[in-house]
């Protein structure tokens, strides 16, 4: 597997404009001959197929939902980053580019990170354009507040529901290339397999989940924006239907994954209650603004919150990061929570959560402006667990939340299959080991919009003289087999145990020994285990129905089947790096006061691994990253 | 608890359906609607039988897919509320619980309690966005909007498009809906070029899929999870007025 980056010459600051300035563009009259075809509808999928058929290029547009408006983009709250620079707090794009370098622990690439800090401004400018209403001053002008891991205000936010506002304004840009025609929108269609010919991405294979339907699609061009596999943990703030397979099924193919194993654990969800739970809801991260993290300072104290004097509690975050306090990076808070949690200081009835609380930010600001804050948020709150937040403290806890870690891509965000594009949270690119508040929506934007068609004529241009990609091809007939035999197969196990059964124990051995927390131990444990589970599964699954209908069992066990195989190389990428950075903590790898402790000369690399075969182990590469413009230090908040 | 439900099921969109009756021992309180009912169909699997489908994703109350008729009320008894927010504990032990899809001609049925709402899209299609091109924008900060206007925008932008203004309306209208996009963007200096095309557009969209006209019930209103105002119909009508009366 051959590794270029792509990187194009020149400063930090040129390579862009460079890159920009000297690809190979296909002519306006050219583009109505090529065919892409892309995959996913939230806010990267929705904006770059609506970006991409305003240039002019013919898109077919893919998303298992019955709307692309219901793609879990729709789910973000906080808001959007961009280096406006508008409170005159010293903002810019290359402090926007070190904030995000450091809070991914120097693990991403420098050159991309810039860009993505460079193209933040715009995405404010057509987010605008196209009717998103973000909050604004009195006097008119937009609004900012502050998110994790940053000293400035550079987030943007429509209410809680900025992800909504967004994806709803990318969604009417896709909708708008449906009416003429430019996009073809299929809904309620999975991607179940890539198809290469030659070697290059030519289409895909769905089903209608409608009709149990297997269908073909060829093009010159195949754009997954399929979002993260946070899901893979069962309990997470991800929708149901969120998976993993689009991308797994690639990797199959031959598409590098880097990074398996970073996944983000969000410090601000609400806490397990019971076995039939199916998620864990997230409460935005813009909380932390007002809100402060507290335990009790007396272990097991069984008092209600309001019984605790001021001198009881334990503000740990304000103790152990000053500088920070309650706005310590994702990463930080989290396992700064389960080190509480897990030492006994837990509250609430599973003593599994810590509070937070909004007593003196009401006390402050008065209860109209935090409930113009968030008055969305803590509506929400009283809805799941039946508590008012204005007179009692939230009671929250860490949940799967953001895959850092995806399909491998280089500077153009093309893969290692040729023609095979991911963009958004499906590919490793921006975040590093951890991801910022308020960069997801940004990346995913910044992908979509500026930089994929912007960036996949140069690959297209070769393909003007392939003519039209037939469907007939015998790739596509292999494909389409393999498809039904893999559904045929899932139908015929019949045994005693449902998908979800397999789903909520894969998710429960990763939450355990690849969660927060990873030792060498606990890895090579749960990679036993998983292969187990998976043999397990491969017997006694029991799906009900037939494929020729709409059948939710059968979908779910398709996806499952990847999970299985999927947290096997997240365990073996996290066994793998013998340091801790960002998400990824390795116990064995930590300073004498608990924190991450990066080893610089052994693992400045991303892994990048490549599909070693059935019950084989994955090969692991290596992307050598290297810092020119900022020198990797010991991340400190304190 | 233990409760009873009636299920609506329909195994195809031609088929004829039928309330089916279930029970459950031991439900949690604590439980969402939709994890009462994934409970269900775990036991059904379990009993060889065909689990029931229902539409649900994000499970938060944003992305707008789950939508069932509970007990004869869209989205069940909770003002401002999805069906995946609803729990268990607004229920009590032994209560009989009806549960059917959202009825209405242009939401045609395709299993259980799952509905086509790809109408919805097709009025957005007909001129429900701002007609501006990637890299076209101007500087964000160009045009001031008062704050007031953003927040009214706000407002009526925060629909979720989850249907439960048609499936409440006596008449499946889909005013609400279409008229709270309508408002949003006649609402915001960005919208108001296109904006006498966009109402008629999308009105005449919104009959050629077979919803039916508005009167003024305010059923929409009450039901709407995001309490979005029957005051963005008004608009509707209003810009509507505008389009076709004041410029003739």
């Amino acid at each position: 597997m051959k590794l270029d980056a792509k990187i194009p010459d020149g400063s930090l600051e040129q390579k862009w404009g460079r890159y920009k300035g000297t690809t190979h563009l296909v002519s306006p009259n050219n583009k109505k001959k090529l065919d892409i075809i892309v995959v996913g509808t939230g806010l990267a999928g929705s904006s770059t197929a609506a970006s991409l058929a305003e240039m002019g290029y013919r898109v077919k547009s893919f998303c298992f939902q019955d709307s692309p408006r219901r793609a879990h983009s729709v789910a973000a709250q906080g808001g959007v980053n961009a280096s406006k620079n508008y409170q005159n707090d010293a903002d810019s794009a290359f402090r926007m580019f070190y904030d995000t370098i450091k809070g991914g622990d120097f693990r991403a690439r420098e050159a991309n990170v810039y860009r993505l800090a460079e193209c933040s401004a715009s995405l404010i400018d057509q987010a605008v354009a196209q009717g998103v209403p973000f909050a604004r001053e009195y006097g008119g002008y937009l609004a900012n507040r502050s998110f994790g891991g940053v000293q400035v205000r550079r987030t943007f936010y429509a209410r809680g529901q900025t992800g909504q506002q967004l994806l709803l304004g990318a969604y009417s840009a896709l909708n708008r290339q449906v009416a003429t025609g430019q996009v073809q929108l299929y809904t309620r269609h999975e991607m179940l397999d890539l198809v290469l010919i030659d070697g290059k991405a030519r289409g895909i294979i769905v089903r209608n989940l409608n009709t149990g339907e297997i269908e073909r699609h060829a093009a010159h061009a195949v754009v997954l924006a399929t979002g993260g596999y946070g899901k893979i943990y069962y309990l997470s703030t991800l929708a149901m239907g969120c998976n993993g397979s689009a991308i797994w099924r690639a990797h199959k193919k031959g598409a590098g994954f880097a990074a398996a194993s970073w996944t983000q654990i969000h410090p601000t969800c609400l806490p397990q209650s019971g076995d039939y739970q199916s998620k864990l809801t997230l409460m935005s991260e813009s909380l932390r603004n007002d809100g402060r993290i507290w335990v009790p300072k007396k272990a097991n104290d069984s008092r209600p919150p309001g019984e605790i004097p001021e001198e009881e509690r334990d503000y740990y975050l304000e103790r152990r990061y000053p500088a920070f306090g309650n706005l310590a990076p994702r990463d930080i808070a989290s396992r700064a929570a389960k080190e509480r949690i897990d030492a006994g200081y837990g509250v609430g009835p599973q003593r599994n959560a810590v509070y937070l609380d909004f007593a003196h930010a009401i006390e402050d600001y008065g209860i109209d402006t935090i409930r113009e804050r968030y008055g969305n948020l803590f509506r929400m709150y009283e809805k799941i667990t039946g508590y008012n937040a204005y007179e009692r403290p939230m009671m929250i806890s860490p949940a799967a939340h953001f895959s850092m870690g995806g399909l491998w891509v280089d500077y153009e965000l093309m893969t290692t299959i040729p023609g095979l594009y991911a963009i958004g949270e499906c590919n490793f690119s921006d975040h590093g080991a951890n991801r910022l508040g308020a960069n997801s929506l940004l990346q995913a934007c910044v992908d979509g919009y500026f930089v994929l068609p912007n960036t996949i004529s140069n690959y297209l241009v070769d393909e003007l003289r392939s003519g039209k990609i037939s469907t007939e091809h015998p790739a596509f007939e292999k494909a389409e087999r393999e498809v039904r035999d893999q559904l045929e197969h899932l139908l015929a196990i019949n045994g005693d145990r449902t998908a979800t059964d397999y789903h909520k124990e894969l998710g429960s051995l990763l939450y355990d020994k690849c969660g927060v927390l990873r030792t060498r131990e606990g890895l090579t444990q749960a990679i036993e285990d998983i292969r187990a589970l998976r043999a397990d599964f491969r017997q006694n699954l029991k799906v009900p129905g037939d494929p020729d209908r709409v059948n939710s069992e059968l979908e779910k066990a398709g996806r499952v089947a990847d999970y299985l195989e999927l947290a096997e190389l997240m365990c073996h990428d996290a066994l793998q790096r013998e340091e801790s950075c960002g998400a990824h903590f390795r116990e064995e790898y930590q300073t004498p006061d608990g924190e991450a402790r990066r080893r610089d000369d052994e693992f400045q690399y991303v892994s990048v691994w490549e599909y070693g075969g059935a019950e084989q182990s994955p090969i692991l590469h290596k992307e050598e990253l290297s810092f020119e413009t900022v020198q990797p230090t010991e991340r400190s908040y304190k | 608890m233990r409760i009873q439900l009636k299920i609506w099921r329909q195994e195809s969109p031609e088929a004829k359906g039928r309330m089916v009756d279930y029970e459950l021992e031991d439900v949690n309180p604590e439980m969402s609607f939709l994890e009462m009912l994934d409970v269900l169909n775990e036991q059904l699997i379990q009993k060889g039988k065909i689990p029931v489908e229902f539409d649900h994703d994000c499970r938060e109350g944003i992305c707008g897919q789950c939508g069932l008729f509970i007990n004869g009320r869209v989205h069940g008894p909770l003002a401002a509320t999805t069906t995946c927010q609803l729990h268990m504990r607004h229920f009590r032990d032994g209560d009989t619980i009806y549960v059917e899809p959202f009825r209405a001609a242009a939401f045609p049925v395709i299993q259980d309690l799952r509905v086509d709402r790809s109408a919805f899209d097709r009025i957005i299609q007909a001129g429900g966005y701002i007609s501006t091109r990637t890299g076209d924008a101007p500087e964000a900060n160009t045009i001031p909007i008062p704050h007031d206007v953003a927040e009214d925008a706000f407002d009526a932008a925060a629909c979720i498009g989850c249907g439960a203004c048609v499936a409440t309306c006596k008449n499946a209208s889909a005013a609400l809906f279409t008229g709270a996009k309508i408002s949003h963007l006649a609402m915001l200096p960005q919208g108001k070029p296109e904006a006498d095309g966009r109402v008629k557009n999308m009105v005449e969209q919104m009959q050629t899929e077979g919803f039916g006209h508005c009167t003024n019930t305010g059923a929409c209103e009450v039901e709407c999870p995001q309490e979005i105002s029957i005051y963005h119909i008004a608009r509707m009508n209003f810009e509507y007025n505008k389009a076709f009366v004041l410029k003739s």
